[in-house]
């Protein structure tokens, strides 16, 4: 996992709530290696017409837009589908970290996982940075891990609440499955126990 | 007392959730993600990127026993051979899964084992989901398993390497939530129409963060497959997972199936199993009820299973919302779909039928199906995807294949097929199709494709008619 610590960076508002990981990455592209990156298949649907030109509308086409590192989404953002292309294509893209309200669980998990930082503040203070953004685009925002701090372009500051397990994780660009590995006695000692006990467990 | 602090100093009757979690941590914290373990994961072609993941660490699968795997999202259902694959990039798709579960020594209910389907649909057909147990899948509906008392949810690919080699996940503990249904179901309204009806009134992020326990008397009546269906669309309303507890019809469904518990352990799984339920104090976080009797046939009018409205109900108006990002939103949606306002949802055109998908494949639903089509045509392009092999051969043991070819439907071999259009099978761009699947999202079918969600029963009646369509008026 890359380290994250603190990135200030331009910030795009994605509009709509419920936005779904089918919206995210179209299912055709989820057949590709990830060694091409799939950047160029984020939000394909709504950036590009079925020609493969760009729409004018949509706000990753647009200036200063396009240079946006960190996505200000609404509630609700990435649910639906549970495919971590949605994350590889944010991260591919050059995405950051995303503020919003809420996200699809299986999403904000595979966000985590990946080092892409999703930052959870309240409804009505992410519509007012959306708005702020349509208005005045650009400033950036600083999302600073180390002193769990977001910083508005306005300069208003408000906490960053991660969980301090995924904190360290990111910080440090812990491997997860490194760290798990680490408590394979304790694993093993479980398993000895609970599959004794659950026989039917592996027929 | 909050439940998270009762359940940790065990001073309240637990919900059946934390009664499995504890059950299942290996390494607790005070705050944040435990470390639990995971007693299945069931793999499908997605997984490709967790293997190449496996391999680059130099890892192997370290439980294979309890892993299961089965082609089902990029699977050709016009025949059963690699080369039926609609492009050679899904043929691949398919012989790469074939070589990863080769490699990680997995069971593997491959493209002509009579074993293979939806992941979801083979997990209890074959006795491999069971009460109790922590299952994933990186598939997000992979709660249709809660249906039997077990935890088990959707991941990703990092995750799932993370399973592979540790037979482990850190995971935070949800908040709870029980939706309550009680009464009698009317006739002409299944279980979809309910699930559809609960998502309708919580909305498509109103259990975020939580794990759903369903209960009631109307969930009881409920046969296994009904609840399925039910715990399949919990992620529709954002939740982590979804459960029923289990009881007599549970353990009456699993009994003597393949990987169910031997008859030797039969007795002591069962006694186990009935340790399971919440207990009758036990505190939830949140609490919704439904009343069961007043639900009605279900169809969804826009691109999110929370737009949904009894077929009698009409297209909403955008300029009757209140809220602002609402009405943009309902307005977005009815252009995405091509509908009017105010449009009786009984007079709504469609161009094509869809009866398959985990939600509602099962033999129960190709019975209600054809409940309604016997002696009746469609008059509009339809097809049915059986949810695993085992399912097409029992619906064809009882002649269920012949009503729905002299209905004029495609019968097909099985698999995800036209809800997840990985496969070849789509729904063209503006094409309308009334689908039993689990997604309205825009471009969900296919691009530009416009979607109805709706029980099978409903959609055979959308079939014979040509549009949306109360199958109540079609019932003797």
């Amino acid at each position: 996992m890359q380290a994250f610590i603190k990135e200030t960076a331009l910030a795009a508002p994605i509009p709509g709530r419920n936005v779904d990981t089918d919206q995210i990455i179209p299912a055709r592209f989820l057949k590709a290696d990830r060694s091409a990156g799939y950047g160029p298949f984020l939000f394909h649907d709504l950036r590009f017409t079925p020609d493969g030109t760009e729409r004018e509308d949509f706000v990753l086409n647009q200036e200063p837009h396009r240079q946006a590192r960190i996505l200000v989404t609404d509630e609700n953002f990435g649910c639906g589908s549970s495919r971590e292309g949605a994350v590889y294509a944010l991260c591919d893209y050059g995405i950051k970290a995303l503020i919003g309200p809420s996200f699809g669980d299986i999403f904000y998990n595979n966000a985590l996982k990946n080092g892409l930082i999703p930052v959870r503040l309240p409804e009505e203070v992410v519509a007012g940075l959306r708005r702020e953004l349509l208005t005045g685009p650009e400033r950036g925002i600083t999302i600073d891990l180390e002193a769990e701090r977001v910083t508005f372009p306005d300069g208003t500051e408000h906490a960053l609440a991660i969980d301090p397990f995924w904190r360290e994780c990111i910080m440090k660009g812990v491997d997860e499955v490194e760290l798990t590995l680490g408590y394979m006695p304790q694993i093993r000692d479980f398993e000895d126990r609970y599959l004794s006990e659950m026989r039917w467990i592996n027929r | 007392m909050a439940r998270e602090e009762s359940a940790r100093t065990g001073t309240a009757r637990k919900a059946m959730f934390d009664k499995i979690w504890d059950r299942h941590v290996i390494v607790a914290r005070d705050q944040g993600p435990s470390l639990i373990y995971i007693d299945r994961d069931i793999i499908h072609e997605g997984s490709f990127h967790a293997f190449a993941d496996m391999k680059r660490r130099g890892l192997t699968v370290r439980k294979p026993r309890q892993m299961f795997g089965t082609p089902d999202h990029y699977v050709p259902t016009s025949g059963r051979s690699i080369g039926d694959a609609a492009t050679p990039e899904i043929a691949r798709m398919i012989s790469q899964f074939d070589k990863n579960m080769q490699w990680g020594g997995i069971r593997n209910f491959g493209l002509r084992d009579p074993r293979q389907g939806i992941v979801h649909v083979v997990g209890p057909e074959q006795g491999i989901t069971l009460p109790g147990l922590t299952i994933v899948c990186s598939d997000s509906h992979t709660s249709t398993h809660g249906a039997l008392g077990a935890i088990a949810f959707g991941i990703g690919q990092s995750e799932n390497a993370h399973v592979m080699a540790t037979q482990t996940l850190w995971q935070a503990r949800p908040r709870t939530m029980r939706i309550t249904i009680d009464g009698t179901l009317a006739k002409g309204v299944h279980s979809k129409d309910v699930i559809l009806a609960i998502i309708g009134k919580i909305g498509a992020g109103g259990a975020g963060g939580h794990a759903i326990e369903y209960a009631g008397q109307a969930i009881r009546a409920m046969s296994i497959e009904q609840r399925l269906t039910i715990c399949n669309m919990s992620i529709e309303a954002a939740a982590r997972c979804g459960m029923v507890a289990p009881d007599d019809t549970t353990f009456e469904y699993l009994h003597g199936r393949p990987f169910a518990p031997s008859e030797a352990d039969w007795d002591d799984a069962v006694a186990y199993w009935r340790t399971l339920p919440s207990e009758a104090d036990a505190v939830f976080d949140s609490e919704v009820e439904l009343d069961g009797g007043a639900i009605e046939p279900m169809v969804t009018w826009g691109t999110s299973p929370q737009d949904t409205l009894p077929i009698t109900g009409f297209v909403p108006d955008p300029a009757a919302q209140t809220d602002a990002a609402h009405r943009e939103m309902v307005a977005a949606a009815l252009r995405y779909m091509g509908l009017e306002p105010g449009t009786a949802l009984a007079d709504v055109p469609i161009d094509r039928v869809f009866i398959g998908s985990c939600t509602n494949s099962r033999l129960e639903d190709l019975r209600a199906a054809a409940a309604v089509l016997k002696g009746r045509k469609a008059v509009v392009p339809a097809m049915v995807v059986p949810g695993s092999t085992g399912v097409k051969l029992a619906a064809e043991a009882e002649g269920i294949d012949r009503i729905f070819r002299d209905a004029g439907f495609e019968w097909r071999e099985s698999g995800c097929s036209m809800c997840a259009a990985m496969n070849g099978d789509f729904v063209k761009p503006q094409e309308r199709c009334a689908s039993t699947s689990n997604r309205n999202f825009v471009g969900r079918q296919g691009p530009g494709a416009r979607t109805h969600l709706m029980s099978p029963a409903m959609a055979a009646a959308a079939a014979v008619t040509g549009r949306l369509t109360d199958v109540r008026r079609m019932m003797s």
